[in-house]
């Protein structure tokens, strides 16, 4: 009988250590970024998003092929010259969602990210950098001669 | 679980180099499968990396991020030996923090 409530308790107790496991995960899964541009389907409305409209400005490069055999993995970067850049994003126009990745640039980290994005076919990728609060952008022509999002 | 990231860390000048080849597989959430079926999406949704406590990078990716995320960054005020940590959270929940020294 001692024993059978025993095991009762030490049941329930690896349930509530289970529970509070649980609990942990999910307050640790907290959105870092605003993702609001993220599942807009136009280029227009997602640099709406980030409030407003970009200026076009040759401080701001994107680093892409010309030509793009594989749409899987295209390396894109950007780099800002604009003092107090803050924030990256990385918009490939024809996307089905162009709005690809946001980067969030800290004081003491140069404005200077590279990563790799699908496209879906040969379309303009554009650099929107945030700067002291205003927008700027620059873009660049990537053919793509086998498109990477399926369908 | 998934697998460990690949992270380099490289100090030049005043500058330090970091690179990160994170393993996933970035569904993108907009492929069909043979059926006909919408694949749901599973892709990296946050990424940050810290330096002796601060963050020196935040990203935010969408499923247009390529299979197996690189993701090349410089910053300033590292030193050989200290720790660069990355993490990430995908949309499932899913989350793996490597870290690296600074060669």
């Amino acid at each position: 009988m001692n024993n059978a409530r025993r095991v009762a308790l030490k049941t329930t107790g690896a349930f509530a250590t289970l529970v509070s496991l649980g609990l942990i995960t999910q307050s640790q899964a907290h959105a870092a970024m605003d993702r609001a541009g993220f599942d807009i389907k136009t280029m227009a409305d997602a640099v709406k998003a980030l409030g407003g409209t970009a200026a076009n400005s040759d401080q701001v490069t994107v680093v892409a092929p010309d030509i793009a055999e594989n749409g899987a993995v295209v390396p894109v970067g950007a780099t800002s010259k604009i003092p107090n850049t803050t924030e990256i994003y990385l918009i490939v126009e024809k996307n089905p969602t162009p709005m690809a990745a946001g980067f969030k640039i800290p004081a003491g980290t140069a404005a200077d990210v590279q990563t790799r994005l699908k496209m879906g076919q040969s379309s303009n990728v554009f650099a929107v950098v945030k700067a002291d609060g205003k927008l700027f952008s620059a873009f660049k022509e990537t053919k793509v001669t086998l498109g990477g999002c399926g369908g | 679980m998934a697998d460990p990231m690949r992270i380099r860390a490289a100090v030049a000048g005043d500058e330090t180099t970091v690179r990160v080849l994170m393993s996933h597989i970035m569904e993108p959430g907009t492929r069909r499968d043979a059926a006909g079926a919408l694949i749901p999406g599973h892709f990296i949704r946050d990424v940050e990396a810290t330096h002796n406590g601060k963050v020196v990078l935040e990203a935010a990716f969408s499923g247009a991020v390529a299979q197996n995320p690189f993701l090349s960054f410089k910053f300033k005020g590292g030193a050989k030996g200290d720790k660069v940590v990355v993490k990430w959270v995908d949309n499932k929940g899913d989350t793996r923090t490597d870290e690296a020294v600074i060669a």
